[in-house]
């Protein structure tokens, strides 16, 4: 008889639950992100208690991870999340999802420190024919609800809405108000906190806050 | 494997027929595990003597696996239609992965032959399920298929040469 073998640790790890109730917990995030893409700069509450994915990767992180990716969707993970191979294991086995090679080939980007994301030209931006093929970047964030650092305005917002996140790299703003000039065009940014999470879509018009 | 024999395998004539690599003592179980009666799987587990203490890695779930067959086991590979295939993913506190992959619907029958696929992988409980479960299973499995190799044994007509009555 073969000799059984105990799982590798990496492979223990990658194989960590995700969602217990995969269709109803996957349709639940779904509806708080999709909130969420409806009110630019609001916080959707959201919180996952079951699913239990390797570190860096965060719980709000890895839910909506599982329920935008699929086996059609290649996927980009920074080097903070790329550092432990649990974590692509993690999304591979239950998402089935490719890695791109460069960012520019990802339909998701997750993002574990952006405070050290490299600018956003980097990703795909779409085209005039298929804006539908940029890149949409999943931020794992410390805060949501830090002071108000812009003020965004367009499609979803009454008048005006206050929004802040920590922590961003310093000419994150400059970035993401050159990427949403391009309209059609650029990439959607999601930030997950610890307990909910925010969307600044390409719709939307930003202005720094004078601090 | 050396590219120069692969290709010149594949250039030469009729593909081969697929090498059947000898079976590992765990695709065996696996493969018992999750062909045995599903009622008689449940009683097993329940009598099991060690503890089944298990975490859901990936809740069982039922989909459409495409079943491709040869004909005649040699000729290129066809899609023969799609099967219902339902898998499940276990994970003992010990750190076991235990997967399984059944045929149907019966989500109870996935979750106890990946559970006994796990506490398989254990060190000190291999010999526990390979006594248990895997040996039972595969006296009854052997004894099915002698079943109905002797029942159809019975139908035979042997069609032995008659003398025809045109002299």
């Amino acid at each position: 008889m073969v000799a059984p073998h105990a799982a590798t640790p990496s492979l223990t790890a990658a194989l960590a639950p995700g969602f217990a109730d995969p269709v109803h917990d996957a349709q639940r995030c779904f509806r708080a992100l999709m909130q969420t893409m409806a009110r630019p700069g609001t916080i959707q509450a959201y919180a996952n208690e079951t699913i239990a994915p390797p570190t860096p990767l965060s719980r709000t992180l890895a839910a909506l991870a599982l329920t935008l990716i699929d086996y059609d969707t290649p996927i980009w993970l920074d080097p903070a999340l790329a550092q432990n191979p649990a974590v692509a294991g993690y999304l591979k086995f239950h998402t089935g999802a490719p890695l791109a090679e460069t960012p520019g080939d990802a339909a998701f980007a997750l993002i574990g420190d952006p405070a050290a994301l490299m600018p956003l030209s980097n990703f795909n931006q779409g085209t005039l024919e298929y804006p539908d093929r940029s890149t949409t970047l999943l931020m794992h964030m410390q805060t949501l609800d830090a002071a108000a650092q812009v003020t965004l305005e367009g499609p979803g917002i009454k008048t005006s809405q206050p929004f802040g996140a920590a922590p961003l790299q310093p000419m994150f703003w400059d970035q993401l108000t050159a990427n949403n000039a391009q309209f059609p065009r650029g990439v959607d940014v999601i930030f997950a906190g610890a307990t909910g999470f925010a969307t600044v879509p390409r719709s939307t018009r930003i202005t720094k806050t004078e601090a | 494997m050396d590219p120069h024999s692969e290709s010149a395998k594949m250039a030469s004539g009729p593909k081969p027929t697929p090498p059947s690599t000898p079976k590992t003592a765990r695709q065996q179980a696996m493969a018992l595990l999750a062909s045995a009666d599903p009622a008689q799987l449940t009683e097993m587990v329940d009598a099991l003597p060690v503890s089944t203490a298990h975490e859901i890695v990936r809740p069982a779930e039922t989909g459409l696996v495409m079943a491709r067959g040869r004909m005649g086991g040699t000729g290129s590979p066809f899609n023969l239609g799609e099967v219902t295939v339902t898998r499940c993913v276990v994970r003992l506190s010990s750190g076991e992965v235990g997967s399984a992959y059944t045929l149907g619907r019966n989500k109870q029958h996935t979750r106890n032959a990946a559970l006994c696929d796990a506490l398989w992988q254990h060190p000190a409980h291999t010999v526990v399920i390979d006594s248990m479960i895997i040996t039972p299973l595969a006296e009854m499995r052997d004894a099915a298929r002698h079943l109905v190799k002797a029942e159809t044994a019975a139908t035979k007509v042997d069609f032995f040469t008659m003398v025809r009555g045109d002299d």
